[in-house]
């Protein structure tokens, strides 16, 4: 071990030394002042997100191999902090009018940011799967955050119980790995494979076991159940950071494991994730069409996401083409992220004490009454919904191209009409926004309404100004 | 700067300037918000005459090309692209005028939200001018796809009482059709590895397998929005639903964007591809031509029946770009503009006596002749010109149009011949509306009805010049278009001795 190993998980370092701080910190901060807890850990992920830019594109692996800093991690690290940073501006005034203001909420999110950011260095699959549980566990106590809700309780029960579950295939895929290859550090599977001492079949086995460990993760379909439910019993904004950094650590995984581990399990890999992508496109998005809460149907909205993301992953083992995918889903988070912040954020401004106000009818006369907000919920869905000159429209491009140059055109063209199906859900909103009389109630501290807007505006300039942002999703290679 | 000094660019995003400047006008002063929306798109009509008067007629290629690289991303480069041809200039002219007219058009009639609609109706300028202007596929499918939210907002908040179930079908009808376009566009762009339409033009014809393929992806995405039959079901529901304004550039210009992207895309990639299904394409626009004209005539409401006359116009459109020679082309492009014209007022005229009576029930009107003579004059010229009388625009188009179709080298006589049919259909709903509405009694309710104003006399009468002078004298029209359509034409006439 040396001084470098450190520098090269000094992000990850730094968060997790801030929150065991903090944990103390926590306990001399007077309830009514828990504001200073939150920004506390705001600066603690801003600091994290500046060591995580600063590496660049890396120093190279550390601890034997185990980790590895290289541009796809950077990129990845710099989503997790933000969705971080934005967990928090989201939550401040949200918790406090929930009244589970409590400063953990802060703690907890710093955890699970330091799991999802290790997830994107994690060059071996044991260190993957530490990572997985630091990112999960936070997550499944932030699930019951409010606690007396029986729903919350509910969802953070059943994400537990499934996300140990999925933690289980998980770890039985690595063994199987293992058994097959010697060894659980990608680089070694990956030579193991070429120099063909590996056992095809148990690899194989092992390889689909772990994609069904990190499918759970990334709620794709079929081991996307849990999905709906946590995220509508879940506090919004904890629903809002977890919608990202949840799926933004097990792709970071699921694109690492498959494009440098398996490239040569294209044969047999290839067909399932073709069909596991086609069945998450469908069913997040004809599932979200009948829902009428609103949490609920971002919650099958972000399915159907994932499902979109996955066209591209089709591509891994295309040696030509994977950069080229890696970039497309890495823009393609970044797309999804501003604009579901954005989204989560309108979502909270319009909730209400005991979880009124997130019917999609409660949107009604939204555009007459607070005619920003409506704007900027217009621009998400649009976005969401893949129109220009939104940032969600060029990342479906991008996804839709890899997918059509690695000659899956059936997949690209169920992708397309997969959107025009969410279009309708979509635009639900924005109709029951403008088209339909009521009188909703939005509030929102300035940290919120901030959010909105630069969510909105972000949304927009990336969809019009997109080379600097898709350049560095370009430069984000995976390296062993 | 660069950028502005390029007219297409100026006249493309020049309405924006008036978003921003209506964002800042507080929604009382609504009179303030109609006065930036109108000024603010003649200014944009005023870049556009100064386009007209730097294009060189003579020249068939794109001119005033502004071209830069918008994204260059791992191995394929994406330009925004904008350029101006003969093809394409009276649709840009088309646009530019429409849309001043529709908004002041609506002046009286919209009186809810004005703010938003003006701000509509100048994002969706924006919209359709990038759409026929955009060289470049991707540019094109941003513009095209962009410019479906405003018309969505336009049909859903101001609209009728099925005004959000009109929408939404419209919407995804379009969208049905747009997104496997993208598809097609990824493909033929990734094949050829250009996103460019000049240097696909220059590349020459795509490989005959893949024409096929592609060729049905866009026809597809173009058939919905002009609409040819039978695609045409989400046309009456949108257009009975939105308001005036709205179905002036809905019927004015949105359907050219179909019309627009069969002659710019398919007829000029896709030759092969166009020689072999002209006749079935051709088919269905005979098909549409007389059903919309039946559908037309048993219609009890004023705006429907106007709706599907559309249906029936452009499938005269389609057959004179299917005809696949130089008048078939010009004509189909010149009716292009007629329709726009011609339908654009024929909603207006419906608007003005809805605004006044609150229905659109043709039998709640006769001798309105008498009550309303100015309106009455402006209706039976809008009304003979839509039915083709000499003398008048639509006339010349569809003339064009059948002489095309007859020489043509796909189609033929017959096809002519039974388009022609649709012209004697046409004079009888046309003249059994006029019938309806101008003579016999007068109700007694609609006794006090008030004759045109000064706005509505303004409107009618802009749009009465242009009937006259295409119909009288329309060589300064073709003179701008034809070296252009000879040229696709040519390209045409090649792929046709290939094929036999």
């Amino acid at each position: 071990m040396t001084f470098s190993d450190f520098t090269t998980l000094l992000p990850e370092t730094v968060l997790v030394v801030w929150a065991s701080v903090l944990l103390l910190l926590d306990a001399f901060i007077l309830k009514a002042r828990k504001g200073w807890t939150a920004l506390l850990a705001a600066a603690g992920l801003a600091v994290a997100l500046g060591f995580a830019l600063a590496q660049g594109s890396g120093l190279g692996s550390a601890f034997g191999g185990m980790v590895v800093s290289d541009g796809f991690a950077t990129f990845m690290e710099a989503l997790a902090a933000a969705s971080g940073v934005v967990g928090i501006l989201l939550a401040y005034d949200y918790l406090k009018r929930l009244e589970i203001a409590r400063g953990e909420y802060y703690i907890l999110l710093l955890f699970s940011v330091a799991g999802a950011m290790l997830m994107a260095k994690a060059a071996d699959l044991m260190v993957m799967f530490l990572a997985l549980e630091l990112l999960s566990i936070p997550l499944y106590v932030l699930s019951a955050f409010a606690r007396k809700r029986e729903d919350g309780e509910e969802a953070a029960l059943k994400y537990f119980l499934l996300g140990a579950f999925a933690a289980a295939f998980l770890v039985y895929g690595i063994a199987m790995t293992y058994g097959a290859t010697g060894s659980t550090t990608i680089a070694a599977i990956a030579a193991a494979v070429s120099a063909g001492s590996a056992n095809m079949l148990l690899l194989a086995l092992g390889g689909g076991l772990l994609l069904v460990g990190l499918g759970f993760k990334i709620a794709a379909v079929p081991f996307h159940m849990w999905t709906p439910d946590v995220y509508q019993g879940a506090p919004s904004s904890v629903t809002g950071f977890m919608a990202v950094s949840a799926k933004v650590g097990g792709m970071a995984a699921l694109l690492r494991v498959l494009v440098l581990a398996f490239p040569q399990l294209g044969g047999q890999l290839t067909p399932i994730v073709w069909a596991i992508a086609l069945l998450t496109m469908l069913v997040g998005n004809l599932a979200a069409l009948a829902q009428k809460n609103i949490k609920r149907m971002l919650a099958y909205s972000s399915i159907a996401h994932v499902g979109y993301m996955l066209v591209a992953v089709v591509a891994f083992a295309d040696a030509k083409l994977a950069p080229a995918a890696v970039a497309a889903v890495l823009f393609y988070l970044l797309a999804y992220a501003v604009t579901n912040f954005g989204a989560w954020a309108v979502v909270i401004a319009l909730e209400r004490a005991e979880g009124k106000g997130l019917e999609i009818a409660d949107y009604a006369g939204l555009g007459r009454r607070h005619p920003w907000l409506a704007l900027a919920m217009t621009v998400f869905m649009l976005s969401f919904g893949g129109f220009p000159p939104t940032v969600g429209f060029v990342g479906k491009f991008y996804l839709f191209r890899v997918a059509v140059e690695g000659g899956f055109i059936g997949l690209a063209v169920v992708g397309v009409l997969a959107s025009v199906v969410s279009v309708y859900y979509y635009m639900r909103v924005v109709t029951t926004m403008y088209m339909k009389e009521g009188e909703p109630e939005a509030r929102g501290d300035g940290w919120l309404n901030l959010s909105v807007g630069a969510a909105a505006i972000v949304t927009v300039v990336l969809g019009v100004v997109v080379a600097p942002a898709f350049q560095w999703a370009l430069q984000a290679v995976l390296r062993l | 700067m660069d950028f502005l000094m390029n007219p297409l660019n100026l006249m493309t995003f020049f309405p924006l300037v008036g978003v921003a400047i209506i964002l800042l006008i507080p929604r009382e002063r609504k009179d303030a918000i109609r006065w930036t929306a109108v000024i603010t798109s003649l200014v944009s009509f005023f870049v556009s005459l100064q386009m007209l008067m730097a294009f060189h007629a003579q020249n068939p290629g794109f001119q005033m090309v502004y071209d830069k690289v918008w994204m260059k991303t791992g191995g394929f480069e994406i330009h925004y692209a904008l350029g101006v041809d003969g093809l394409s200039i009276l649709l840009v002219l088309l646009t530019t005028l429409l849309t001043p007219i529709s908004i002041f058009s609506a002046w009286t009639a919209i009186e809810d939200r004005v703010k938003e609609f003006a701000i509509a109706f100048l994002v969706m300028e924006v919209g359709m001018l990038g759409v026929f202007l955009a060289l470049d596929l991707f540019t094109f499918f941003v513009f095209w796809e962009f410019s479906l939210v405003p018309m969505y907002f336009i049909i859903g908040i101001w609209g009728g009482p099925r005004r959000t179930y009109s929408a939404i079908k419209f919407m995804l009808y379009t969208m049905v059709g747009s997104v496997l376009m993208l598809v097609a566009i990824l493909w033929l762009g990734l094949s050829q590895g250009t996103f460019s339409l000049p240097e696909l033009l220059a590349k020459g014809s795509v490989p005959a397998h893949l024409q096929t393929w592609l060729f049905w992806a866009f026809a597809l995405a173009f058939a919905i929005k002009v609409p040819m039959w039978p695609l045409h079901s989400w046309l009456p529901d949108a257009h009975v639903e939105a308001p005036t304004a709205g179905s002036v550039i809905l019927a004015g210009v949105l359907l050219k964007m179909g019309t627009y992207g069969f002659l710019r895309f398919n007829l000029s990639l896709f030759p092969e591809a166009s020689v072999r299904f002209a006749v079935p394409i051709a088919v269905l626009a005979i098909i549409g031509i007389i059903y919309g004209a039946m559908v037309a005539y048993a219609q009890k409401d004023f705006k429907k029946l106007v709706a599907y006359t559309s249906v029936s116009h452009l499938g005269f459109v389609m057959l004179g770009l299917f005809a696949l020679n130089a008048r078939g082309i010009a004509g189909g492009i010149l009716q292009m503009i007629n329709h726009g014209i011609s339908t654009g007022a024929l909603f207006l005229i419906v608007g003005i006596i809805y605004e006044r009576t609150h229905t659109r029930d043709l039998s709640a009107f006769g001798g309105l002749w008498k009550i309303m003579p100015i309106y009455g004059a402006f209706s039976i010229i809008v009304a003979l010109s839509s039915m083709g009388l000499p003398g008048m625009n639509g006339f010349i188009g569809e003339f064009t149009i059948l002489m095309g179709a007859f020489e043509s080298p796909v189609l033929g006589p017959a096809f002519a011949i039974s388009a022609a049919l649709g012209i004697v259909l046409a004079a009888v709903y046309i003249l059994v509306m006029l019938q309806k509405v101008f003579l016999g009694p007068v109700k007694e309710k609609n006794l006090s009805l008030k004759d045109l104003n000064w706005r509505e006399i303004t409107v009618m009468a802009v749009l009465t010049v242009f009937i006259f002078w295409i119909g009288l004298h329309p060589a300064p029209f073709f003179n701008l278009m034809m070296p252009a359509v000879e040229k696709m034409a040519g390209g045409l006439q090649a792929a046709v001795l290939a094929m036999h």
